[in-house]
């Protein structure tokens, strides 16, 4: 079954067409921009979920369903130095699950924002760049080359730059924006010179061939491009990308900041959508972090050889318990699911790492489900409370029956409580671990308890005991908020069914032809110990948190547990301090150096030099005055009355000196003219 | 062919014609003079798109070309045509001033007679640079542009004009000597032109490229190569030469400022790719390292320090000499000789070489937008504040939207934001430089992260935050503001979405100038 290729481009231009409206006439629309916003995504979402239902129903399982086509071409030279770059889209089984994923919670997401953005003075603003960061996902899932990916790359961040300085009358805000813009800029560096290396190697960007245009992964695969360790090289430089989007150590130090944004963005764009790029990213190259085609990267004077999808396991795993241990420790309830989301993208990671294609991109889905519920959720309690400070709510469980419930089923996904959907996943990805390393598969067991315990610390905090804040009167979010939590509360609960280990439906749609696990012997062991994980931490966080009352001036349980380990990991492990303060201080020094530098020495010299040339000719100026043009007029008139003295002495009066000069005079002529008659006969 | 008289000549000298209108209007009728400016540059501005919508855009060769003899003595030809690298700046040039001319009069109190005379000589030398094809000519033009240009800083420019003034012209013309001199040597190298054997010796800047005078006299070639570089590098500017700059835009007229940056800068590329690479070849391959490494020198260092200051238009200033950088980067790759790389590496070589030299040249387009609108961007704000203190900035997004957004939309686009006109030009200069020379060209790379830096900053410290006191009453864009500034947003909108209006002819013409080097370089 094919799709025309309107279909995917009207998927990218109409929630484009809708930024263009907004941005234009937003001042004029007002309240109407969400109408407009809503109905014109709203047709690209359904669009994404026609596309998306088209693929999964004509899926041929192990073969791959790639739909391409290409909507304009950019030539450079010609002849046998041409160079296309092909702009274009593809559709397989994993863009069709992001379209679906991005489409279908990202229209919830705006529905939930009328609500939640109600009365602000950039209403309309707010749903242009909602539109903007909606046509720009869209691309990045649909781009078939890697200049359109790295163009909606790029655009997404504008997005996110842009929402999380909606608010920027307040400081933090427009630090933050400006923090996550370069610091994911610092990661795109790498991206883009990834792809410089890919295109130099290939000579093309297109990700599969299309007719007589080759494809990088297509030819890498087929082995028609030979490979000398610069693939490897590439793959590394492409996850500083990823790096820096999906905010993976030590360029995490984002994320957390971006939480001065509205919610419904925190939800969408920092849990769901934007900061899995990085792991879709890694998943569409995954040709490029195979080691048995690209082969290991030598790191430090061949000293190191390490293949990039182990790197990437590696990073993932380490994000994944840090930002867990972080995360045990804060108390914004916003910024404590921002760690939460750093460390399962850091699952993600490591499931890609380790190659588990299929478990990874699982878990992003499941995972864009429940943290979108959860950002949502706690949207509504700080709609509720206005405050982000878990220890000044409590007791919300009453006044907020709906967002508790819904609440509820987020943190179970999340915390890996069966059926709930992030069980499945992360089991999936936990029991690739076991096959493959250890001590990963045990670090990540490791967070899967730490996960449990945080989530558990927080629901209690908020919802359970007694209100601790008197002079504020929550209640129930409007309806138009509510909805949406009821259905991605759905999607929360329910989407793990499609990859069970009994009935794999997910991993036999999207898969890059890896073994998976259900029938391996220690699948049950893995599941069995991640059960225990889960179940210990959410028990032993009650415990902490639920079982006892919590009074304004609450010591937190786990700093008496801790101790100095608690500063330290309230401290962020030092990170933010370090990166913020070291590295902008001697940035400044660096920049100061070189104004001083510019100013005094390389002006200065310029400054010199003309000032040189001008005394010289000064001084010159004054010695030719003095001697020259002076000396010219005061010898012309010594010479005259020079000439005059001595032509005096002949003025005799007397006649006959007068004919003796005259006859002198006659001689010398006669002696010329004869000179010259002996000189022309004798030349 | 076509010889005689043609649309580059009227679009060349009407300009220098409105000025001898301006001069003839008695000096009371300034609405007149007003009037004689807008539709002089609105017409040579219809012309130039008459003229790029008319052009090949498959042709390498140079079209609408008038040539004949006009001093027979030394063989000086009145010689002009454009090809896909100069047609394109001819439009920027012809749309700039007419935009900077629209802007003039909310900026321009005083004398303003002489000053709109001396902005269409201006205009005139600068299009002239682009079209003329005879040495002299192209001489003539560039040392035309110099003077008016002189007069403008030095007569409505800010506190420390004359200064200023002296600075550019002196530098400037210091550099021209050389050029001047590397061109008489040229011609003394010559021969007789192909299409004229009564005549000894040529300026013809295309015969001089096909004879190549100078090839195997390696010293002088070294030499005419430096003395056009020099020249170059000063208007470019490429560091250390670039101290002129600052200077010059802070102290230039709003206008004079767009055009400086706009326009003048892109001279001294324009004569890199015109001259240099395809006259010089083999001096090209001897100093393509330094002249890569100066242009990496001026990506990051004009980033460092623009990151260092607190005038606004001084930041924009040393953020054009990052932005130069770039194209010089894509030059320095085009120079790189092709005997030194193994032949099996030669394809990719030569693919690499093109794609950077046509980001260098679109990089020329774009800068000459989005630094123009920034200028423009610059007076908007003095105009109303009459300080350029970013410190002393903040909030301008609730007060001013539309000039706000604007502001904000010119400066994504020059940090290189994708869907802008920046990113293409930046995007394949900096691929191309990386297949050229890998080493090299992650630095530059690193560079786009500190332009996006302090352009980030400048947006916070400027347009967020709270309003400072007494800026309540700050109105937004008016009628005349818009009309300069939105043409250019759309533009720019355009050119990153599809760059192939421009990027189609520069191509032909940069894959046939890449072609035609590494023949000459070649392993032959």
């Amino acid at each position: 079954m094919g799709i025309s290729p309107i279909v995917p481009l009207l998927i990218i231009v109409l929630p484009f067409v809708s930024f263009i409206i907004c941005a234009v006439f937003g001042h004029k629309l007002r309240e109407r921009a969400a109408l407009v916003a809503l109905s014109l995504v709203g047709l690209s979402s359904l669009l994404c979920l026609l596309t998306f239902g088209i693929v999964a129903l004509s899926a041929q399982p192990q073969k791959g369903t790639i739909i391409q086509g290409i909507w304009m071409c950019i030539q450079i030279g010609n002849g046998k130095s041409s160079f296309t770059i092909p702009l274009g889209y593809i559709v397989d089984p994993l863009t069709s699950v992001m379209l679906f994923v991005v489409g279908f919670i990202g229209w919830w997401i705006m529905l939930y924002s009328v609500g939640y953005m109600r009365g602000d003075a950039r209403y309309h603003r707010y749903f242009a760049y909602m539109s903007l960061f909606m046509a720009s996902m869209l691309g990045l899932v649909l781009a078939n080359n890697f200049v359109m990916l790295y163009i909606c790359w790029e655009l997404v961040g504008l997005c996110s730059y842009l929402l999380i300085g909606f608010w920027y009358e307040r400081e933090p805000a427009m630090r933050a924006c400006k923090k996550a813009f370069i610091v994911t800029r610092l990661g795109d560096t790498g991206f883009a010179l990834g792809i410089f290396l890919i295109a130099t190697i290939t000579g093309s960007v297109l990700f599969y061939s299309i007719g007589n245009l080759k494809g990088v992964f297509t030819s890498i695969h087929d082995g028609s491009v030979k490979q000398n360790g610069l693939f490897a090289l590439a793959s590394a430089l492409l996850f500083l990308g990823a790096i820096g989007k999906s905010a993976q150590f030590p360029l995490h130090v984002w994320l957390p900041d971006a939480m001065e944004g509205p919610t419904p963005v925190s939800a969408l764009i920092h849990a769901a959508t934007m900061v899995a790029a990085g792991v879709y990213m890694v998943a569409r190259c995954y040709v490029l972090f195979d080691e048995h085609i690209v082969g290991k990267l030598m790191l430090l004077g061949n000293s190191i050889a390490i293949s990039p999808g182990e790197l990437v396991a590696h990073i993932g795993c380490f994000t994944a318990f840090m930002a867990a241990t972080i995360a045990l420790t804060q108390n914004d309830i916003k910024r404590i699911l921002a760690y939460s989301t750093i460390s399962q993208l850091g699952y993600m990671m490591m499931g890609l790492g380790l190659g588990a294609y299929s478990a990874g991109t699982f878990h992003l889905m499941t995972h864009a489900f429940f943290k979108a519920l959860l950002f949502l959720c706690a949207g509504s309690v700080i709609h509720a409370m206005h405050t982000n400070e878990i220890f000044e709510m409590g007791g919300l469980k009453r006044a907020m029956p709906v967002t508790f419930a819904t609440y509820l089923v987020g943190m179970g996904a999340l915390a890996g409580i069966p059926p709930l959907s992030g069980f499945w996943s992360k089991d999936e990805i936990l029991a690739h671990a076991f096959m493959h390393n250890k001590f990963l598969w045990a670090m990540g067991e490791v967070t899967a308890f730490l996960t449990a315990l945080y989530m558990t610390r927080q629901l209690c905090v908020v919802f359970l005991g007694e209100q601790r804040r008197r002079d504020i009167h929550p209640h129930e979010s409007p309806p138009v908020m509510l909805l949406p939590l009821f259905v991605l509360s759905f999607g929360a609960a329910l989407s793990g069914l499609v990859g069970t280990p009994w009935m794999n439906l997910y991993g036999k749609f999207v898969t890059y032809g890896e073994a998976h696990v259900e029938g391996h012997p220690s699948s049950g062991f893995v599941m069995l110990i991640s059960l225990c994980a889960s179940i210990t931490g959410v028990l032993f966080g009650y415990r902490l948190y639920g079982a006892r009352r919590i009074s304004n001036h609450f010591e937190d349980p786990l700093r008496l547990i801790l101790g100095a380990t608690y500063s330290f990991l309230e401290a962020k492990w030092h990170l933010d301090w370090y990166e913020g303060t070291r590295i902008r201080h001697a940035f400044f020094a660096i920049v100061n150096g070189c104004r001083g530098f510019d100013l005094g020495f390389v002006d200065g010299f310029i400054n010199l030099v003309g000032w040189v040339v001008a005394y010289v000719f000064a001084y010159l100026h004054r010695l030719f005055d003095l001697y020259v043009v002076d000396g010219l007029v005061n010898g012309v008139a010594l010479l005259t009355g020079f000439v005059g003295n001595v032509l005096r002495l002949i003025q005799t009066g007397l006649v006959r000196h007068y004919i003796l000069f005259v006859l002198l005079g006659f001689a010398v002529l006669i002696a010329f003219s004869m000179w010259r008659v002996i000189l022309l006969a004798h030349p | 062919m076509n010889d005689g008289i043609g649309i580059l000549t009227a679009i060349t000298f009407l300009p220098a014609l409105g000025t001898m209108l301006i001069i003839l209007t008695p000096r009371k009728h300034t609405p007149l003079i007003r009037a004689i400016a807008h539709c002089i540059s609105a017409f040579v501005l219809i012309l130039s798109l008459f003229m790029f919508a008319d052009l090949d855009r498959s042709s390498p060769h140079m079209q609408f070309v008038e040539r004949f003899l006009w001093i027979p003595v030394i063989n000086i030809r009145y010689y002009f045509g454009v090809d896909g690298l100069s047609a394109p700046l001819v439009v920027l040039t012809a749309l700039l001033s007419f935009l900077s001319i629209v802007y003039s009069p909310t900026a321009i109190r005083h004398r303003e007679k002489e000053y709109y005379a001396l902005f269409l000589l201006l205009e005139t030398g600068m299009i002239g640079v682009f079209t003329a094809l005879d040495f002299i000519f192209f001489y003539i033009f560039w040392e035309v542009s110099l003077v008016p240009m002189y007069f403008l800083i030095g007569i409505w420019g800010g506190p420390k004009r004359e200064y200023a003034a002296i600075k550019f012209f002196l530098y400037t013309l210091f550099g021209s000597v050389f050029m001047l001199l590397a061109i008489l040597t040229l011609y003394y190298f010559s021969g007789p032109p192909s299409y004229d054997p009564t005549q000894q010796r040529t300026f013809d800047m295309l015969e001089l490229i096909r004879q190549q005078p100078l090839r195997g006299h390696i010293i002088a070639q070294l030499l005419c190569f430096l003395g056009f570089y020099l020249a170059f590098a000063i208007k470019v500017p490429v560091f250390p030469f670039h101290t002129w700059l600052p200077d010059a835009h802070v102290e230039a007229p709003t206008a004079g400022s767009v055009l400086l940056a706009g326009i003048l800068l892109k001279m001294g590329t324009y004569g890199m790719v015109r001259v240099l690479l395809p006259l010089f070849p083999e001096a090209c391959s001897i100093f393509w390292k330094p002249m890569a490494v100066l242009a990496i020198i001026n990506i990051i260092y004009g980033a460092l320090v623009a990151m260092g200051q607190d005038d606004l238009k001084k930041l924009v200033a040393y953020s054009s000499i990052a932005h130069m950088g770039f194209v010089m980067l894509g030059v320095a790759a085009a120079a790189r000789a092709s005997f030194e790389v193994p032949s099996t590496y030669l394809e990719t070589l030569v693919r690499a070489k093109i794609m950077a030299l046509n980001g260098a040249t679109l990089e020329m387009i774009a800068h000459g937008l989005i630094t123009g609108s920034l200028f423009l961007l610059v007076g908007v704000i003095y105009e109303r504040v009459h300080h350029r203190d970013l410190n002393s900035f903040g909030g301008l997004w609730n007060q001013m939207p539309v000039y706000s957004s604007v502001l904000a939309f010119m400066a994504l686009a020059s940090l290189g934001l994708p869907g802008l006109a920046g990113f293409w030009a930046e995007f394949l200069a900096l691929m191309g430089a990386f297949g050229v020379y890998g080493r090299f060209a992650w630095l530059a790379v690193f560079g786009i992260v500190i332009v996006a830096a302090f352009f980030l900053w400048m947006l916070q410290r400027m347009l967020m935050g709270s309003l400072p006191k007494g800026y309540e009453t700050l109105k937004d864009m008016d009628m005349r503001e818009s009309i300069s500034l939105f043409p250019l947003v759309f533009i720019v909108f355009l050119l990153g979405i599809y760059p192939q209006i421009v990027l189609d002819p520069i191509n032909v013409v940069m894959t046939h100038i890449v072609k035609s080097i590494t023949l000459y370089s070649g392993i032959d």
